[in-house]
C-alpha cells in the first residue's frame, strides 16, 4: 500500500534539487571567486524517561551558505529562505561583508573541480524510521525496564541529511548520508544502581534495543551498594566506549599547524613537529578511513577537497598530522583531506580475558564531563559513570563507587598491556551520533584517579 | 581576518498536546501547506508518543497574555555598527596584545545575535519579542622555552545588550593585560597541592555556581528526566529536600531571575507564554525552591500548598531555535551580595594563606553535582594578606556541600558581577542556553588543591 503518510520520507534536498540552488546563488554572484554550501538536514528524535516517551520530534531544516572573494578579500553569509529572494540576500550581504573585511593573507583561492569516490554513509532502513517505528524501539528497553520495576531513560535520534558544494570553477560535490544513535540509562528504582549501554551506526539495522536494554539493565542491578576504593594509580580494563571516550582526544589534537607553531602535544622545539617519533606503545595504529563502513564519513570537506584514509599512527609512531590547504602550502605538503572519523586498531584478547589477567583493577563502562586540563599533554579531566567495578584475581568482584581522573590518552595508549577487537562506539556524551568511532577494550596500568564521587 | 559571517534562519515549530503526550515537528518552509503538514505531524508525533504513556502531562495555570511585546534593552544595536569598526578594534586589539614581549598568537573575535521571537498558543496567548546577545572575547598564547601558556578574556562576559557591551568591555585597552598575564603563566610557580583558602572572583565564581547550584536545582533532573544525559541531582527527591537541605553557610543566598538587565536570560515571557518571576532557590543556605516549568510545577503541588501558594511556573521553559522542542532550561542563577561593603581586596588582605582566582577555567562535575574540579585563568598565590605572586597548574577540587559550607566572606554590592556563557547544553538532542550568573567575590575555606602540570 502507498499511502502518502507524514512520514514515509525523510526529507533532505537530492542531488538535482541542491545543483540547481547552487547554479542559481552562483548566477547571482559577482565577486571573484563564490562558493556555495547546501546542508539539507531531517532530524527526527524519541526521547524516553522514567519509563515513558517524554517527547519527540522531527525538524526539517536546509541552509545554504555562500562565500564570497574579491582578491584576499572573503565573506561570507548563511539562509534557509532558499527562494530567490533569500538566495539573492546572501549572496550580496557575503559581497557586502567580503568588500569591508581587510585582506585574508592566509586566504586560498577555490579549489578546481575534484573527482570524488562515491560516499557509503548511507542507509534506507535509517531514512525510513518514522514515530511508530522508534517508539516500538524504545518500547523494547522501556517495556523490560517496568516489568523489572526499574527506571528506564534514554534516547533515539535518527538523522537524514544532504549535503552539497560548489564552486565558480565549476567544482560540485553532492552526498547524501544517514545516521542513527540509541542510548539508555537503566536506573534501579531507589536510585542506587545504575547502569547505561548506547549504539550508533549509519545503519539503524546494526542497533540493538533490546540487547541495549539488557546491557543497561545488567550493569543497573549489578551497581548497587557500591563501595568506595581510594584514589590512585589503578590498572584499568575499559570497555570499548570509555576508550572512544579518551582516544577522540588525540584526533582532536592532530592539527599540523598548532604543532608547527610550538602549541600542541605534537610539537618539537624550533617550530618543528613529531612526525616520525614513537608517542605510544608499538601495539597501536590510529586511522581515519571515511569508506570503511564502520568509520563512514563524507567523501569531502566544506571546501570541496576530496577525503581520503589516512594513517595518524602507525605501530607507536606519528606518521601525519592535519593540514588544512594553506598551512599545507605553506610547509610544502599535501592537504590531509582526513574526513573525521578515528579507528583505533586491536588485538586478541576478549573482555573476559583482560578481566581474568587482572589481579586488582577496575572495569570502566563509560566516562562524563571530559574537558581539557592541559593541552601540553593531552590531559583532561573527567569521571566514571553508570557501571564501574572492582576486578580481584581475575574476576569482577563488586561495584565501586566513581571516581574522578586526571589523565591523558597518550600516557593511557603508553601504559597499554593488552586489547581485545575493536567496535564502533557511542562516545558523544550528549548521546548524538558524534563522528565514528570504532575501538578495542583495552587494558592499561597507572590510570591516574584522583578524587571519589558520592554520584549514582 | 580570519572570517566575517553573516547567518539568518527562519521557522516554526509546533508543540502539541494530546491526552498527556508531547508531540513536536518543525520545519523552515512558512507556507500555508507546510504549516498545517506540520501542526498535523506533531500531533500524530504525539499519538505515537502515547503508546508507552504512563503519566499524563498536565499543566499548570498561566495568565493569557494578548499580543505582549519585549526587547532587550539595548543601547546601540550591534548591527547598525559598521564592519569596518568591528574589524579595526578587532585587529588593533591584536596588534596591542601582540605588543607585548612573548605574545605569539591572539584570536580575537565578536559574536552578536539578533532574534525575533512570536509565540502563541491556542489558549489564547500571543507574545512578540526582540532579544539581543553581544560577545567580544579575545585568547592570547605565549611561547617560549618549549613550553605554551594561554589567556582567555573571559572576564568579560556575554550580555543580552548591545554594541555599547563591546565598548565597555575596552578590548583595546585590556588586551595587553591579557598577553602580559599568559606571558607571565609561563614563568609562574607551579602550584603546591594542599588545602587554602581560595579567594573568589565572580568572573570565575559564576561557573562554579552554574555546574554546582543552578543545575542540580532543575526539577526535571532531580526527577530522572535528563538521566541518560545531563544526569540526575543529588537535590532529590524533593519532598526529602524541599525546605530542608542545607546546601551551605548562612551567607549563601540564591536566587533565580529573567529580570537582572543586561542579563542572558532576561525576556517578557518564557516558550511557555509565562511571564518569568524571581524566586528563591536557597534562602541562608537552605535549599527552599526548584527551577520549574508550566508541567513541573503541579509536581511540587503538595510543597506549594504547604507554603500557601499556588504551584505556578517560574517561567524556565525555553527552546534554542525554532527547530528544538522547549523544555526546562535554567535561568539566570544568582549569589547575593552581603550586606557589608567588602571588596576584592579586602578579601585578599583577609586571607593568610590562599589562592585568587580570576576568570574561569577548565569544568567538570559529576552527574549527580557533587564532585567538581574547576581551573581557572589566572591564579595569585595569597601570603599574609598579600598578592605573593602568580601560581598555575591550579584546579580545585570540591564535593558540592562540603565547599558551599566553607563559604565565610561574600563581597557587597560594588562587587557583584554577572559573567555567564551562550552555551550550557542539556537534554537530548542537545539544546544551548544563554545564562548570566552574578555573583560578589567570595571567600571559601581549606579547599583541596591540586597541581595539573603532570608530564608522564
Amino acid at each position: 500500500m502507498t499511502i502518502r503518510s507524514l512520514f514515509t520520507t525523510a526529507r533532505y534536498l537530492s542531488r538535482e534539487e541542491c545543483e540547481a540552488i547552487t547554479t542559481k546563488a552562483l548566477s547571482f554572484s559577482h565577486a571573484d571567486e563564490t562558493r556555495v554550501l547546501v546542508s539539507s538536514t531531517n532530524v527526527s528524535n524519541t526521547r524516553f524517561a522514567v519509563n515513558q516517551i517524554s517527547t519527540g520530534g522531527d525538524a526539517f531544516d536546509s541552509v545554504v551558505t555562500v562565500i564570497s572573494k574579491f582578491g584576499k578579500r572573503s565573506g561570507s553569509a548563511a539562509t534557509n529562505q532558499l527562494d530567490d529572494a533569500g538566495l539573492r540576500a546572501a549572496v550580496e550581504m557575503s559581497q557586502r561583508v567580503a568588500k569591508l573585511s581587510p585582506e585574508d593573507p592566509e586566504g586560498m583561492p577555490e579549489l578546481e573541480p575534484q573527482t570524488y569516490r562515491a560516499g557509503v554513509n548511507w542507509s534506507d532502513a535509517t531514512a525510513s524510521l518514522d514515530p511508530a517505528t522508534r517508539a516500538d524501539a524504545v518500547k523494547r528497553i522501556t517495556e523490560p525496564a517496568k516489568a523489572a520495576g526499574l527506571v528506564s531513560t534514554g534516547f533515539m535520534e535518527a538523522i537524514t541529511s544532504a549535503q552539497a558544494v560548489a564552486n565558480s570553477k565549476g567544482l560540485f560535490a553532492y552526498n547524501r548520508s544517514t545516521a542513527s544513535v540509541l542510548t539508555t540509562t537503566v536506573r534501579t528504582s531507589d536510585g542506587t544502581g545504575s547502569g547505561w549501554a548506547g549504539a550508533t551506526h549509519h545503519d539503524w539495522t546494526k542497533v540493538d534495543p533490546t540487547a541495549l536494554g539488557a546491557r543497561a539493565t545488567d550493569k543497573a542491578r549489578r551497581s548497587v551498594n557500591a563501595v568506595a576504593v581510594e584514589p590512585g594509580r589503578y590498572t584499568v580494563v575499559f570497555e570499548p566506549t570509555a576508550v572512544g571516550n579518551l582516544v577522540q582526544f588525540i584526533g582532536r589534537a592532530l592539527s599540523a599547524r598548532a604543532a608547527d607553531e610550538g602549541r600542541s602535544f605534537f610539537s618539537l622545539p624550533g617550530g618543528k613537529n613529531k612526525i616520525g617519533q614513537k608517542v605510544v606503545d608499538d601495539r597501536v595504529t590510529i586511522v581515519s578511513n571515511p569508506f570503511e563502513p564502520n568509520l563512514a564519513s563524507g567523501p569531502f570537506s566544506g571546501d570541496g577537497l576530496p577525503t581520503k584514509p589516512v594513517v595518524w599512527i602507525e605501530n607507536g609512531v606519528l606518521k601525519n598530522l592535519d593540514y588544512d590547504r594553506y598551512w599545507a602550502q605553506k610547509q610544502q605538503r599535501a592537504p590531509t583531506g582526513a574526513g573525521g572519523s578515528i579507528g583505533m586498531t586491536g588485538g586478541m584478547s576478549s573482555m573476559d580475558d583482560l578481566i581474568r589477567s587482572t589481579e586488582r583493577g577496575l572495569l570502566v563502562t563509560r566516562f562524563w564531563y571530559l574537558r581539557p586540563v592541559d593541552q601540553r599533554t593531552i590531559l583532561y579531566t573527567g569521571l566514571t559513570r553508570d557501571g564501574t567495578f572492582l576486578i580481584e584475581n581475575g574476576k569482577v568482584t563488586k561495584p565501586v563507587k566513581n571516581m574522578r581522573f586526571n589523565d591523558s590518552p597518550i600516557f593511557m595508549l603508553n601504559n597499554l598491556e593488552a586489547m581485545g577487537a575493536p567496535v564502533r562506539v557511542s562516545a558523544s556524551e550528549g548521546g548524538e551520533p558524534g563522528q565514528a568511532i570504532a575501538v578495542p577494550p583495552i587494558k592499561v596500568r597507572d590510570f591516574s584517579f584522583t578524587s571519589l564521587s558520592d554520584a549514582i | 581576518m580570519s572570517g566575517v559571517s553573516d547567518n539568518e534562519t527562519y521557522g516554526f515549530g509546533v508543540r502539541s498536546l494530546v491526552g498527556g503526550c508531547w508531540g513536536f515537528a518543525a520545519s523552515r518552509d512558512l507556507t500555508k501547506d507546510e504549516v498545517a503538514r506540520v501542526a498535523k505531524q506533531a500531533v500524530a508525533q504525539a499519538r505515537a508518543n502515547r503508546s508507552a504513556l504512563v503519566r499524563p502531562v498536565q499543566l499548570a495555570p498561566a495568565p493569557v497574555v494578548a499580543n505582549g511585546t519585549w526587547k532587550s534593552p539595548i543601547q546601540i544595536d550591534p548591527f547598525d555598527v559598521a564592519i569596518e569598526e568591528k574589524v579595526a578594534l578587532l585587529l588593533a586589539a591584536n596588534q596591542a596584545a601582540l605588543g607585548v614581549k612573548g605574545a605569539r598568537f591572539v584570536n580575537s573575535s565578536m559574536f552578536f545575535l539578533r532574534e525575533e521571537k512570536t509565540f502563541a498558543s491556542t489558549e489564547g496567548s500571543s507574545t512578540f519579542q526582540v532579544i539581543y546577545r553581544t560577545q567580544p572575547s579575545m585568547t592570547v598564547t605565549a611561547v617560549g622555552n618549549g613550553d605554551f601558556a594561554t589567556r582567555e578574556s573571559n572576564d568579560i562576559a556575554p550580555r543580552g545588550v548591545g554594541y555599547e557591551h563591546v565598548r565597555d568591555t575596552k578590548l583595546l585597552e585590556m588586551a595587553p593585560k591579557w598577553a602580559s598575564d599568559a606571558v607571565e603563566k609561563l614563568s609562574a610557580k607551579s602550584v603546591e597541592v594542599g588545602r587554602y583558602d581560595l579567594v573568589l572572583h565572580p568572573s570565575h565564581l559564576w561557573l562554579t555556581i552554574h555546574e554546582s547550584v543552578a543545575h542540580p536545582t532543575e526539577l526535571d533532573r532531580a526527577m530522572g528526566y535528563e538521566a541518560n544525559y545531563a544526569g540526575t541531582s543529588f537535590v532529590a527527591p524533593p519532598e526529602k529536600v524541599l525546605g530542608t537541605l542545607r546546601y551551605g553557610s548562612e551567607l549563601m543566598n540564591i536566587r533565580g531571575d529573567r529580570t537582572q538587565p543586561g542579563s542572558l536570560s532576561a525576556c517578557g515571557w518564557d516558550d511557555e507564554g509565562v511571564k518569568p518571576e524571581e524566586f528563591d532557590i536557597i534562602k541562608k543556605g537552605v535549599f527552599v525552591d526548584y527551577q520549574t516549568t508550566r508541567e513541573q510545577a503541579l509536581w511540587l503541588d503538595w510543597y506549594y500548598k504547604k507554603l500557601g501558594k499556588p504551584a505556578r511556573s517560574h517561567g524556565c521553559s525555553y527552546a534554542q531555535t525554532w527547530a528544538a522542542v522547549q523544555f526546562q532550561r535554567m535561568p539566570n542563577v544568582s549569589l547575593l551580595p552581603g550586606d557589608k561593603d567588602l571588596g576584592w581586596d579586602d578579601l585578599i588582605a583577609a586571607t593568610d594563606r590562599g589562592i585568587a582566582i580570576i576568570g574561569d577555567g577548565s569544568f567538570s562535575i559529576d552527574q549527580q553535582r557533587y564532585n567538581a574540579q574547576f581551573g581557572g585563568q589566572v591564579f595569585y598565590e595569597i601570603r599574609g594578606g598579600k598578592i605573593a605572586g602568580m601560581l598555575k597548574d591550579v584546579a580545585y577540587q570540591m564535593k558540592t556541600p562540603e565547599f558551599w559550607a566553607t563559604l565565610d566572606m561574600v563581597g557587597g554590592p560594588k562587587s557583584y558581577h554577572l559573567g555567564g556563557a551562550f552555551g550550557d547544553a542539556k537534554g537530548q538532542p542537545v539544546q544551548v542556553n544563554a545564562i548570566s550568573h552574578g555573583a560578589p567575590v567570595t571567600r571559601f575555606r581549606n579547599v583541596n588543591v591540586i597541581n595539573t602540570g603532570r608530564t608522564a
